[in-house]
């Protein structure tokens, strides 16, 4: 790579030469304005708003499609440029259903933000509005067409960030629009639930279904014991949506709120964790001692398992039998709970808050639910319980910390963990490594599955005689790479142990998570940034081996015996079923 | 929507088989299995999707980007009225209307017993004629819409000699 010379707004500059014109500014402090734009995911010049003006090329051209060249010179706030950005962004708001105050974006809106730095006052064109469907069939994504502005940062996502291409473009002229094909609810036709596309939508037209709603009534009902648990990932991303940086760590003001939106219980998702640990750690024993299925592949994350199930049926018993841990939680909360605290199970509402919109869809499995109950009720994300607490008036800010619940919000440090992707993998090595070994070994950083890279490996020594290879992938277009090498009996058959998440990052970039402006993806590492939140609490933590967590050591000698027996099997172990791709009517 | 009709998959495969090695081969394969099967149902697409391992929205956005490519089976009888500039202004939208009051089948649609599909085309190239109409193969030119019950009326008539 070499540098070649350009001139912006007559400036000259040395820049490298595999760059856009884009880039280039951004690297020199020059802003250009973009709306369609999503670096490394979605660079197609589609929504005309980073227009510069080029020496010598006829018309203006799209600087986040333009390579730089020796010798370019370019103009990014010329009245030619102000002029067409303005009529490129009037026309997108001419055919935008502009419901701004009501509209789940207001104030975290992309677009809303542009017209806001570009001063639109007035839109001159009047019209038709192109797109009228509502898609509310998914228990977990919500389309609405009338404020999609065909930028199709969701369709790159999914196909190929996730691997999955759901959501495509459809016809052309006035009647273009991103949907699925055949005119199908994203229920049926293969989508996985993950809410990428709606953490990347830069507007409202991708939503999370709102079961706020069912919260308040929830908690409004006299006869209902409404316990909450909140997963780890919510801790490292809720502050942002109180104005606190990228990367915070809010856990006590996330439990002291929990408490004051009135849950009668105020439990974590990590105490659930640390059970997963226990349960999936036994598993990996059991199948490395009697010859089982490997590799052995996590089941902690809905949006993976329904991409399994969707495009790897034939694989299915690769996966753990553990139900993820915000089930665990559930059910453990309206059996030894309950039975604790002489509660009828029917009366507890278990709520979760999660970093996840496939967590709604994962709630409604028919195996997740024990004598026609579900072990847990309702699902929210980050966001809404977000809107929850700007709705309680609590002062978010200023609340002071407070701790979880005893027994079932107690965790260690490797629970927390599991919001980053390879955290389950090393959690479970430090419980693992102990048993076998059947010691209190020191060795609690795995750093070789840390990371934010779509693909970790490594092969670590768990036992002087026991070796085992192990990988920890995110973002679905990577999970798919290592099923093929399985499927097609490629490197990845030979692993052992495999955790899979998702969302790119793993559950801290769930799509559940507040929205990040594309501006800020690109000057920072948001995965990463809320994953150092989580693995600072692992450090502080005193005890950062799920094993030994004394709650842990507790529910197994009162309640369910040894790990992977025969109440766990009954409680926290689950089955998985093909689905179709695109369901038949 | 999602229900599958044609189950005989031997002539789509063929025609991905003998395309996919060349880049851009998405066109001439919803060409040719249009060409075999008459339209490009979901059960076509998902084939084609399958077989050349992309995504199927990727496939259907293809199908309806172009008007050339059809989803829904033609009848038939294919009835295209040009609304090209020539013929538009020649009162081609007054025969448009009486052809879909005759038949019943709205643009686009194909009657309920497939024997007439309605479709309104771009030009065809016969300005000299217009407003035209084609039935099948057959153009009819310099029309005026009390033609119109005419001329579809032997499309109708034989049709049921046949049937």
């Amino acid at each position: 790579m070499s540098n070649v010379n350009i001139k912006i707004n007559g400036m000259d500059l040395s820049v490298p030469d595999d760059i856009t014109v884009l880039e280039a500014a951004k690297m020199n402090d020059i802003d250009i304005p973009t709306l369609c734009y999503l670096r490394g995911i979605n660079q197609i010049g589609a929504c005309r708003m980073c227009l510069v003006e080029q020496k010598g090329a006829r018309a203006l051209q799209a600087s986040c499609v333009l390579p730089v060249s020796e010798g370019l010179e370019v103009w990014t706030n010329t009245k030619k440029v102000r002029d067409a950005r303005r009529v490129n962004l009037e026309l997108i708001l001419s055919n935008h259903n502009r419901e701004c105050t009501i509209c789940t974006r207001n104030e975290r809106c992309e677009l809303q933000k542009l017209c806001q730095d570009l001063g639109i006052r007035d839109i001159p064109y009047e019209g038709e509005i192109s797109g009228h469907k509502i898609d509310d069939a998914s228990i977990s994504v919500v389309r609405d067409e009338t404020k999609c502005i065909l930028c199709k940062r969701c369709v790159n996502v999914c196909r190929n960030v996730q691997g999955v291409g759901v959501l495509g473009p459809v016809g052309r002229g006035f009647t273009s629009r991103v949907e699925p094909v055949f005119d199908l609810s994203l229920n049926d036709v293969g989508c996985i639930n993950c809410g990428q596309c709606i953490i990347h939508c830069p507007v409202g037209a991708l939503k999370e279904r709102d079961d706020v709603d069912k919260v308040w009534e929830a908690l409004d009902d006299p006869k209902k014991y409404v316990v909450v648990q909140s997963a780890p990932a919510v801790r490292a991303a809720l502050g942002e949506m109180f104005g606190f940086p990228i990367g915070t760590n809010v856990t006590g003001k996330l439990a002291a709120s929990l408490r004051r939106i009135g849950f009668d219980k105020v439990f974590d998702t990590d105490f659930g964790a640390d059970v997963t640990i226990m349960e999936e750690g036994t598993e990996l024993i059991d199948r490395i001692q009697n010859n089982g299925v490997f590799p052995m592949i996590t089941s902690c994350s809905p949006g993976w398992i329904k991409l399994m199930e969707t495009y790897y049926p034939d694989l299915l018993p690769h996966l753990s039998s553990c139900k993820s841990p915000q089930a665990m939680e559930g059910a453990l909360i309206k059996s030894h709970f309950a039975e604790m605290n002489h509660i009828n199970p029917e009366d507890i509402v278990v709520v979760s808050v999660m970093p996840c919109v496939a967590k709604k869809f994962e709630v409604k499995r028919s195996e997740l639910s024990e004598g026609g109950l579900p072990d847990v009720d309702i699902a929210i994300t980050t966001r809404e319980l977000a809107r929850m607490i700007k709705e309680a008036r609590i002062d978010f800010e200023n609340v002071r910390d407070e701790d979880f619940d005893p027994y079932f919000g107690d965790y260690t440090g490797a629970a927390v963990i599991f919001g980053a992707t390879g955290g389950v993998m090393e959690a479970a090595l430090r419980t693992v490594a102990d048993v076998l070994n059947d010691a209190d070994l020191e060795a609690v950083d795995y750093e070789m599955v840390r990371g934010v890279d779509g693909i970790k490996t490594a092969e670590i020594a768990v036992t002087p005689d026991l070796t085992v290879k192990v990988a920890a992938a995110s973002g679905g277009a990577n999970l798919r790479k290592i099923m093929d090498s399985i499927r097609e009996g490629g490197e990845f058959a030979d692993y052992d142990f495999i955790e899979m998440m998702a969302c790119p990052g793993g559950c801290v970039n769930g799509g559940g998570q507040p929205h990040v402006r594309a501006k800020d993806k690109l000057e920072k590492d948001i995965p990463a940034e809320r994953a150092k939140a989580l693995y600072d609490e692992d450090k502080a933590h005193k005890i950062r081996k799920s094993h030994q967590n004394p709650s842990i050591t507790r529910i197994y000698d009162e309640y369910l015996g040894k790990p992977g027996g025969h109440k766990s099997h009954e409680l926290l172990h689950t089955t998985y079923h093909a689905r179709p791709k695109i369901k038949e009517s | 929507m999602a229900a599958r009709r044609i189950t005989d998959f031997t002539a789509v495969k063929e025609i991905v088989a003998k395309h996919r090695d060349t880049p851009g081969c998405l066109m001439p394969i919803l060409q040719e299995t249009q060409g075999a099967y008459g339209y490009l149902p979901l059960e076509l697409q998902e084939v084609i999707a399958d077989e050349l391992d992309i995504p199927l929205t990727e496939v259907y956005g293809v199908a309806t980007f172009y008007s050339q490519f059809t989803l829904k089976p033609k009848g038939a009888n294919q009835v295209h009225v040009c609304l090209g500039t020539a013929c538009y202004v020649r009162g081609s939208k007054k025969i448009l209307d009486k052809v879909i009051d005759v038949l019943g089948t709205d643009v686009g649609e194909t009657s309920e017993d497939g024997r007439f599909s309605v479709d309104a085309t771009r030009c065809v190239g016969a300005c000299g004629l217009a407003p035209v109409m084609m039935v099948n193969d057959t153009v009819y030119g310099r029309l005026t819409p009390d033609q119109v019950p005419k001329i579809l009326k032997q499309y109708i008539e034989k049709k049921e000699e046949t049937a």
